[in-house]
C-alpha cells in the first residue's frame, strides 16, 4: 500500500512538472530595480525594432539602462490592464487606446515636456502628409491622440496639452509578393483572392489586423464600399467573413500566419507568393537573397502607429527619467535607426541629421540608391540603382487608406474570424 | 546504532509540501477559472457576477443545424479526430518500440542509449522543430522532389504540409515517447518466468503477446494514452503551425479570447475543455483500474 502511494505521487509529480513547463512561459514579470545613480527603465513592448545597438547608445548618451519586457501586441495591452505597475514605460499602439484609456491605467502625457513636440509629424497630429489629408478610417492616431486633461479618460477632438501616447514609429503596410514567382505586375488588393494564386496566398491570423486587410481586399474587388473599414457593423463583418470563408473553402490559402517568422518562412520557401506582410519580414526575406517586394497597391495602405505611454502612477524622479528617455528617443539617432529598417520616425527632422544623404534620398525621398543600402545590422538590403518599394515618404504615407483599429463590434468580429478559421 | 529510517514523520507532514504546491498552484487557480467563467466582462475589465452568458455564447447556434455545425462542435469534432488518430498511431508505434527495447535489447547500456535516442525530438525548440518540416514536406521540399523526379506524381503534392496529415505526423513524431515510457516501464516489470512458462506450455509468439504481455502492459498503455490525449486535446501550437493556422483548435480559441481580454469567455471554454478531457480519462480508468494494477 505504501508503495502504491509513492508511485501515485510520482505520477502526479510528473504531471505537475509537465504543467510547470507549460506555465513557465507565462512567468515573465520581474521586480523593479531603481538604484539612485543608475536608472533602469522597465520597457514593456514588442521590442521588434529595439536592437542591442539602441540600448548601448542610450547608455552612452544618458546613462539610462533599459530592461525589456518583451510581449506580443495583444499581450502588451493585456499587461497594461492586469499588471499596470509591472513596467515603467510602455510601447503601445494607437489602436489599443479606445480600450486602454477608459481603464485609467495610463498617464496623460505632457507635451510641454517633449522637446521635439512641435516637430512631430503631421500624420499624427493632424492626419495630414505634406499638407494633404490622408485616409482616417479605423483608429487613426489623431482621433485618439489628445485627452481632455492629464488624468482624463476621455478623448479630445481638439489638440490639447495632454496626449495618450508620445508617437515614436509608424508605417504603411501592404501586401508582400514574390515577383520572381508571380512574373507579372500586381496593382490591387483584390489579387489576394485571385484564383490564379490558389493555394499560394496567405493572410495573418490576428483578427484585429487581418480583418482590415480583408476589408481592403473586399472593397477592391468591388463587392462592397465600407463607410468605415475600421468600425464595421455586424452585417459588414458577416459579408467580409463570408467572402473569405468561401475563398478558404476553395483552397485559396496555403496557410495563415500569426507569428512574424512564419510569414518570413512561408514567403522564403515559396509556399506562398502573395500575402499580408510587415515591413521587417520583407527585409528578412530579402537579406536571404530572395526577391520579395512590398507591393504598393492602388487602393492605398493600411497604416499603424505606436508610441510611448506611462503608467498612471508615474511621478517624481521616475517621470523625469522616463521623459528623459523619450526625449532621447526622439532626438534623432533612434529615428535614423528606425528609418533604416523601413519604418518612419515620428520626428523626421532630427532623424535626418543622423542619416547619410544617400540613405535619406533612398528611404525618404524615393530616389534610386546611389550606393548599396545597408540595414542597421550591416546586411545589404538594396543595391545601387534600386528604388524603395512604394517610393517616397509622401507617396507612401500620403496613400494611407485606413489604420489598424479596435471596432465597437470587436467581440462579434473575433467570433466570426474564429468561425472562418474553423470553416 | 540509531537508525534514521526509524524516525517516521507522519504521513500528513510528508505530504505537506506537495499538498501546498498542489493547492496553491493547481487547485486554487482551477477554482478561480471556474468562478470567473460565470463573470461578466467588458473591453477592459472583468466584473464579478453569476451569469451563464459565457457558456451560452460557447454553444451559440449549436442546437439549430440550419447553417451547418457551429464552430464549437466543429472544433471539438476535429480535436477528437486528431486525438483518436494520434492515439492510435502513437500506441501502435510506441508499443512496438517499447517491446523491442524491453525484450530484444538485452544490455541495460543499450536500452538506455536507445531510450535516449527516442528523446531526440525534444532536444530542439517546438518552433524550430516544426519549421524544419517545411524543407521536407513543402511544395519544393525533399518528398515532393522525390515524387516528381521518380514520376510518381506530375505536380507537387500540397496535402503533405499545412493539412490534417502534417498535424498528425507532427503529433505522432512528438508524442510517441509519451507512450514508450510507461509501456516500457510496464514491460520491464513483467516476470520473464511467466513468458517462459507460457512458452513451455506451448503458446506461440502471438498468443504470448496477446494473452500475457498486452494484459500486463495495460497500466502503461492507459497512462501513455492519458498523456497523449490530454496533450492533444489542449494543443494549439502544433495544430496552428502544422495546420497552417487553418485548422481550428479549442486551445487557439481560448488563446485568442485571452489576448482580447475576454477572460470569462476563455474560462468557460477552458472549463468545458477540462470537463471533456476528464470525462475521457474517467472512461479510460473505468476500463482499467490503474490504482489496482500499479
Amino acid at each position: 500500500m505504501k508503495k502504491n502511494i509513492t508511485r501515485r505521487n510520482m505520477l502526479k509529480t510528473s504531471t505537475a512538472a509537465v504543467g510547470a513547463v507549460a506555465g513557465a512561459g507565462l512567468l515573465k514579470g520581474f521586480p523593479a530595480i531603481h538604484a539612485a545613480d543608475a536608472p533602469v527603465i522597465r520597457y514593456l513592448g514588442t521590442a521588434v525594432n529595439m536592437g542591442d545597438a539602441v540600448q548601448k547608445r542610450l547608455f552612452d548618451d544618458t546613462g539610462i539602462k533599459v530592461k525589456f519586457i518583451v510581449k506580443t501586441t495583444d499581450e502588451v495591452t493585456k499587461t497594461i490592464f492586469t499588471q499596470p505597475n509591472s513596467f515603467d514605460i510602455v510601447d503601445s499602439e494607437y489602436f489599443s487606446m479606445p480600450k486602454l484609456v477608459p481603464s485609467g491605467n495610463l498617464l496623460g502625457m505632457d507635451t510641454k515636456r517633449i522637446k521635439e513636440w512641435d516637430n512631430v509629424t503631421s500624420a499624427f497630429t493632424k492626419g495630414e502628409v505634406a499638407g494633404k489629408k490622408i485616409g482616417d478610417q479605423g483608429t487613426a492616431p489623431k482621433k485618439v491622440m489628445y485627452l481632455k486633461g492629464s488624468g482624463s479618460k476621455e478623448f479630445s477632438s481638439e489638440p490639447t496639452q495632454h496626449v495618450t501616447l508620445i508617437p515614436t514609429v509608424y508605417n504603411a503596410d501592404t501586401l508582400g509578393i514574390r515577383p520572381d514567382l508571380i512574373k507579372r505586375p500586381i496593382s490591387t488588393w483584390a489579387e489576394l483572392l485571385n484564383p490564379e494564386f490558389k493555394g499560394k496566398a496567405s493572410i495573418l491570423n490576428i483578427p484585429s489586423i487581418g480583418i482590415m486587410d480583408a476589408a481592403m481586399v473586399v472593397e477592391s474587388m468591388g463587392e462592397y464600399k465600407y463607410p468605415d473599414k475600421g468600425n464595421m457593423t455586424k452585417k459588414e463583418i458577416d459579408l467580409t467573413m463570408k467572402i473569405f470563408t468561401e475563398a478558404k473553402k476553395a483552397g485559396q490559402f496555403r496557410a495563415f500566419w500569426s507569428d512574424f517568422n512564419e510569414s518570413v518562412n512561408l514567403m522564403a520557401s515559396g509556399e506562398v507568393v502573395i500575402q499580408s506582410m510587415w515591413s521587417p519580414a520583407i527585409t528578412a526575406v530579402r537579406t536571404k537573397g530572395i526577391p520579395c517586394v512590398y507591393q504598393p497597391l492602388k487602393e492605398g495602405y493600411r497604416a499603424w502607429a505606436a508610441g510611448f505611454g506611462l503608467p498612471a502612477t508615474t511621478k517624481g524622479r521616475q517621470a523625469d527619467i522616463c521623459y528623459e528617455f523619450i526625449n532621447w528617443y526622439l532626438s534623432g539617432w533612434v529615428g535614423a535607426y528606425l528609418n533604416r529598417q523601413g519604418y518612419y520616425s515620428a520626428v523626421i527632422p532630427t532623424a535626418k541629421k543622423y542619416m547619410e544623404s544617400y540613405e535619406w534620398d533612398y528611404w525618404m525621398l524615393g530616389k534610386p540608391a546611389t550606393a548599396d543600402i545597408m540595414s542597421p545590422e550591416g546586411k545589404k538590403l538594396a543595391s545601387k540603382g534600386e528604388i524603395r518599394d512604394g517610393g517616397s515618404y509622401e507617396a507612401r504615407m500620403g496613400s494611407v487608406e485606413c489604420w489598424n483599429a479596435t471596432m465597437d463590434e470587436n467581440k462579434y468580429m473575433v467570433r466570426k474570424w474564429n468561425e472562418m478559421v474553423a470553416s | 546504532m540509531p537508525n534514521l529510517f526509524k524516525i517516521k514523520p507522519s504521513v500528513g507532514l510528508l505530504s505537506l509540501p506537495y499538498s501546498l504546491v498542489f493547492i496553491f498552484f493547481f487547485f486554487i487557480p482551477l477554482v478561480l477559472t471556474f468562478v470567473i467563467s460565470f463573470w461578466d466582462y467588458n473591453e477592459y475589465s472583468i466584473i464579478p457576477d453569476l451569469i451563464l452568458e459565457n457558456y451560452r455564447y460557447v454553444f451559440e447556434n449549436c442546437f439549430s443545424f440550419e447553417n451547418g455545425m457551429c464552430v464549437t462542435f466543429k472544433t471539438y469534432l476535429s480535436t477528437f479526430m486528431f486525438c483518436l488518430i494520434t492515439w492510435f498511431f502513437t500506441l501502435i508505434i510506441g508499443f512496438f518500440v517499447a517491446y523491442f527495447l524491453a525484450f530484444y535489447v538485452n544490455s541495460l547500456t543499450w536500452q538506455i542509449a536507445l531510450f535516449l535516442l527516442c528523446t531526440i525530438p525534444f532536444w530542439t525548440s517546438n518552433v524550430i522543430r516544426m519549421i524544419s518540416w517545411i524543407p521536407l514536406l513543402g511544395r519544393n521540399g525533399l518528398v515532393n522532389d522525390f515524387f516528381l523526379s521518380t514520376g510518381l506524381t506530375s505536380t507537387p503534392q500540397e496535402w503533405l504540409l499545412y493539412s490534417g496529415f502534417s498535424v498528425v505526423l507532427a503529433f505522432v513524431h512528438l508524442y510517441t515517447l509519451f507512450m514508450i515510457v510507461p509501456i516500457f516501464n510496464s514491460m520491464m516489470r513483467i516476470d520473464k518466468s511467466i513468458i517462459e512458462a507460457a512458452y513451455d506450455s506451448g503458446a506461440n509468439g502471438f498468443q504470448i503477446l496477446w494473452n500475457i504481455i498486452i494484459p500486463l502492459c495495460k497500466p502503461g498503455i492507459v497512462i501513455g494514452s492519458i498523456f497523449v490525449i490530454t496533450v492533444v486535446m489542449g494543443d494549439f501550437i502544433t495544430i496552428g503551425i502544422m495546420g497552417g493556422q487553418q485548422i481550428p483548435s479549442i486551445g487557439k480559441i481560448i488563446y485568442v479570447e485571452m489576448s482580447y481580454l475576454q477572460l470569462p469567455a476563455a474560462a468557460a471554454n477552458a472549463v468545458i475543455l477540462l470537463f471533456l478531457t476528464l470525462l475521457i480519462i474517467w472512461i479510460m480508468t473505468k476500463m482499467i483500474d490503474i490504482r489496482k494494477e500499479l
